[in-house]
């Protein structure tokens, strides 16, 4: 066997490496870019495919868009790795501007949350009138094994949401994590709504998912919506330029062009051409 | 069963009429992977090799550690490059946080223990034999170490099949590292989970059935290097 290891072996393996990582750097090329970080739920709507190109052509930028759940959105922009967030958690939102992590929060526009389950509705909540009643009924139907309830609990905006509704009813979430109907997927919009098409159980929705996946969803239907604890504001926050070397004057153009009048309008349209009702509306008309 | 026969017929329809955001996927995937590969190659031939012929001390922790690296949970090797690379990571300052690059990177820690593993597997299988009678007919060492090379041909061949095949099909740390950002950083496997979350099932079988084809032919390719060995 060959037995003369040596350091001048490992110093050039070390150099290939470097050497390689070198040839992969001069492989690219910058070009002016806008790091938004949003929500799944936001692009798997669409919105974005259409808003965008306009924004795009408009500005000369260039939007890189990475869509996760709005908990590490948040942490994106609180890293520093996003210019600007597009999310739906106003406490949260609050939280990150306080923080100082982010400048401002600009409201744009907002859905609402629906509760959604099997079309018979066999905990029968399509005719109570309080989030709270509903809530306490998707409970106790759920510790009679009448109904399963399916949870995000990915730490999302939405997810956040639902947490929010249990404290409305005054009901304390350990004991509703803890129940054998109550099922904590750790998964995103799409999949916990697929998730809930087949197992035929209830879960809290935002509109724009549920109604841009309705023919994927046969088993599920709209149960329960309309108070005002459904409300589902979206905001657009720029990130800190103090904090981290981000593109604050690009982000500040992204929240101005939603805020423009004929950017809202088209907000009202979106979707009623592709599934007869608006997906999200206006915050500013 | 539907889902199943739309998802080919989508295929199908995909490839032929050359959709150009199906190529431009297709390109960044490769593009990505190959690179990945080419880096992993680079140092994990010579090193398994080296591993594979020469004793040391400390070599035993290093061939431990090498075994548990082909083990990686790809989402934790993610979790790692992306705070590395994150803007408040150390090395934030050099932007390549949801660029192609961090996932190069990313895919090469995770197709490395796997060509070197392999790589050294092969030598060690090399008949002593024939090295000592090279060695006592005075071959220069840097003959000797192309011989060993020859010889563990394949070995190196199916260390690159493995490798390649570990990275192109990864999801977990290409999500998280890349963004997943269209056009730049969207590779087939976070495209098909993009489809997949919106419930299009039939289009993410689609790129499946795609992301396997390629799979198929780049291997077919790769046993060109080894034919004599395969009969």
């Amino acid at each position: 066997m060959v037995t003369d290891f040596n350091l001048k072996t490992f110093l050039s393996i070390v150099l290939i490496f470097l050497l390689a990582l070198a040839v992969l750097s001069a492989g690219q090329v910058e070009e002016e870019s806008l790091t938004l970080a949003t929500t799944t739920s936001i692009e798997d709507s669409g919105l974005l495919e259409e808003f965008l190109p306009v924004f795009e052509e408009r500005t000369g930028y260039d939007v890189d868009v990475i869509a996760v759940g709005t908990g590490q959105a948040l942490e994106t922009g609180r890293r520093g790795d996003a210019d600007v967030l597009l999310v739906h958690a106003p406490d949260l939102e609050k939280e990150f501007v306080e923080e100082g992590y982010g400048t401002d929060r600009y409201f744009i526009m907002s859905n609402d949350f629906v509760i959604v389950g099997p079309s018979d509705d066999p905990a029968g909540l399509m005719d109570l009138e309080t989030t709270k009643e509903a809530m306490i009924t998707i409970k106790e139907e759920g510790e009679a094994e009448e109904l399963t309830f399916t949870s995000r609990g990915d730490g999302s905006g939405t997810h956040f949401q639902e947490q929010q509704l249990w404290k409305v009813a005054e009901i304390e979430l350990e004991k509703v994590e803890s129940g054998n109907w109550y099922q904590s997927l750790g998964q995103g919009m799409g999949p916990t709504l697929i998730t809930s098409n087949e197992m035929q159980a209830y879960t809290l929705t935002d509109r724009g998912s549920f109604v841009s996946m309705r023919d994927e969803l046969p088993n599920l239907a709209e149960i329960f919506a309309g108070p005002e604890e459904l409300d589902n504001p979206y905001s657009i926050l720029p990130v800190n330029p103090d904090k981290y070397d981000v593109d604050y004057d690009g982000a500040m153009e992204f929240a101005e062009f939603f805020q423009e009048e004929k950017t809202q309008e088209m907000i009202g349209d979106f979707g009623i051409e592709e599934y007869g009702e608006p997906l999200f509306l206006p915050g500013l008309l | 069963m539907h889902t199943l026969i739309q998802g080919f017929r989508e295929a199908i329809k995909l490839l032929i009429s050359l959709d150009p955001e199906l190529l431009q996927i297709i390109s960044v995937s490769f593009r990505v992977t190959g690179t990945a590969l080419f880096v992993s190659v680079l140092i994990g031939v010579p090193l398994g090799t080296v591993l594979g012929l020469v004793d040391f001390p400390g070599k035993k922790i290093i061939t431990a550690l090498l075994y548990t690296g082909m083990g990686l949970p790809p989402v934790v090797v993610g979790l790692f490059v992306f705070i590395m690379f994150s803007a408040s990571g150390p090395f934030g300052s050099l932007g390549w946080l949801f660029t192609t690059r961090s996932i190069v990177v990313a895919q090469t820690i995770l197709a490395l223990p796997l060509v070197t593993s392999f790589v050294m597997t092969s030598v060690l299988s090399i008949d002593i034999a024939l090295i000592r009678q090279m060695k006592s007919l005075g071959t220069s060492r840097k003959q000797l170490l192309w011989t060993v090379i020859k010889e563990a041909r394949l070995g190196a061949v199916v260390a690159m099949a493995a490798g390649y095949g570990a990275v192109i099909s990864e999801v977990g740390a290409v999500m998280l590292v890349g963004g997943n950002i269209a056009g730049k950083t969207r590779v087939l496997t976070t495209a098909i989970m993009l489809e997949t979350r919106q419930g299009r099932f039939g289009f993410a079988l689609a790129l499946g059935i795609i992301l396997l084809l390629i799979a198929f032919i780049t291997n077919m390719i790769m046993m060109k290097f080894q034919h004599r060995e395969i009969k």
